[in-house]
């Protein structure tokens, strides 16, 4: 039984499923290899040459080396995995997922501590939610 | 005969930790967090169980995309805290209880459930935050702790329904092993949260307490709610409630006792990217 295609229909949002984790399996399995000190030094000191070791995608790569989560996320990546580039850079979790809403760290945190975003318009594609960005690019491989 | 006393319910935010760890806990944005389970630590103290059963997910630390298990059953003696990339958390190792452990993956996978039995992992923040919220800063915890994993990180997930039954089943394993036991059940994770894309801070507090109420008085309705409500409604990783209705399925009234007493209940927005939330459910004595 497939996955229910409502899962697909939540915006700004990408549910991880055995497709993405087919698409993401080197990606995310990079990411567990900086959970260990050495592994985060080789890639700081020459982060192309230690994402040649992977077998992922030349797209991956590049997403990674742009630190850009959303497009990571598209092509296949978790965010409890994608995290751990986050930890290497010294990031925390809520200044990793503020970057991903083109808000800036400032005006998320000020979000959160006025209650978060909102769900009113935000539960299914095409209502007028702030989650809804056209020009967001985390649906475009769904 | 061992027995289930009460069911403990909160969220398990990294950064929860990380401000206990740094000592944060009385600048007024974690103060404002930490003050609802000033209740809770003493409630411990009155309370003390003999072990616990802890709920909780793994965030792809010892779990990484080789293996998946849906429940995983930690039956080894004992378990360090894991370097998440910020270095371990120093907080003291968790003793399991491996006798207990064993007896209800034997039983409740004779009734159909299919844990993986895990001797060697580390566990992360899932874990720790909330024994860290329970029993504040410890030398070592004050009981066995019995960890059990459930992916929620890989859909399709366990549903509410199937997340309640496996709770009903452990009440009965435990309650037929025959040492005198004081067992608490904790649900971890939660309460509404999103922490990736465009839909990234999304809270609902409407859809929360309501879920507070429903866990609360009728969990058996709650079981009933498909896991896309949990992710269209709570955010994608508001799915961890799922893991809620294990600890809410192993209480007595859902095998016909009395209804739990409500002991303690919080709700604050936010930590971090996360609404938190926490309840106590005592079973009748």
């Amino acid at each position: 039984m497939a996955l229910d295609k409502e899962f697909k229909e939540i915006p700004g949002t990408i549910v991880f499923d055995a497709d993405q984790s087919r698409k993401g399996y080197w990606l995310n399995q990079f990411c567990m290899s900086l959970m260990k000190a050495d592994n985060r030094a080789r890639f700081k000191a020459d982060e192309r040459a230690y994402l040649d070791e992977w077998k992922m995608t030349e797209e991956q790569k590049q997403a990674v080396i742009a630190r850009d989560l959303n497009r990571m996320m598209a092509l296949g990546g978790n965010i409890y995995f994608l995290s751990k580039i986050g930890a290497t850079d010294g990031k925390s979790f809520q200044q990793m997922a503020g970057s991903m809403t083109g808000m800036s760290e400032e005006d998320y945190r000020a979000m959160m501590i006025g209650g978060g975003r909102s769900i009113e318009g935000n539960r299914r594609v095409g209502e007028h939610g702030d989650a809804q960005r056209p020009e967001s690019h985390a649906n475009e491989d769904k | 005969m061992a027995r289930i006393t009460a069911s403990v319910y909160t969220s398990h935010i990294p950064a929860v930790g990380a401000a206990f760890d740094l000592g944060k806990t009385h600048e007024p944005y974690w103060q404002k967090v930490f003050s609802g389970y000033e209740f809770s630590k003493q409630w411990e103290k009155e309370h003390k169980p003999d072990v616990i059963l802890l709920v909780y997910n793994d965030h792809a630390t010892a779990f990484s995309l080789s293996m998946i298990p849906t429940f995983a059953i930690m039956t080894g003696p004992e378990f360090y805290p894991a370097d998440e990339g910020y270095g371990r958390r120093p907080v003291p190792p968790v003793i399991g209880h491996p006798e207990l452990a064993s007896h209800i993956a034997s039983e409740v996978i004779q009734k159909d459930f299919d844990l993986t039995m895990v001797n060697e992992i580390d566990v992360d923040h899932g874990l720790t935050v909330p024994l860290s919220c329970m029993f504040g800063a410890v030398d070592a915890w004050p009981c066995k702790i019995i960890p059990f994993a459930v992916n929620v990180v890989q859909h399709p997930v366990p549903s509410g329904q199937r997340c309640f039954n496996l709770g009903k089943a452990i009440r009965e394993a435990i309650e037929s092993y025959p040492e005198d036991l004081n067992v608490q059940i904790w649900g971890t994770g939660g309460m509404s949260h999103q922490l990736q894309g465009p839909r990234a801070g999304l809270i609902n507090s409407e859809w929360d307490n309501k879920f507070l109420d429903e866990l609360i008085a009728d969990p058996a309705a709650l079981a009933r709610m498909p896991n896309i409500d949990y992710v269209r409604e709570a955010g994608s990783e508001g799915i961890e409630l799922v893991m809620w209705l294990i600890a809410r399925g192993a209480m007595a009234d859902v095998a016909g006792g009395p209804p739990p007493k409500v002991a303690h209940r919080f709700y604050h927005v936010p930590a971090s990217n996360t609404a938190v939330g926490h309840l106590i459910l005592e079973n009748a004595a």
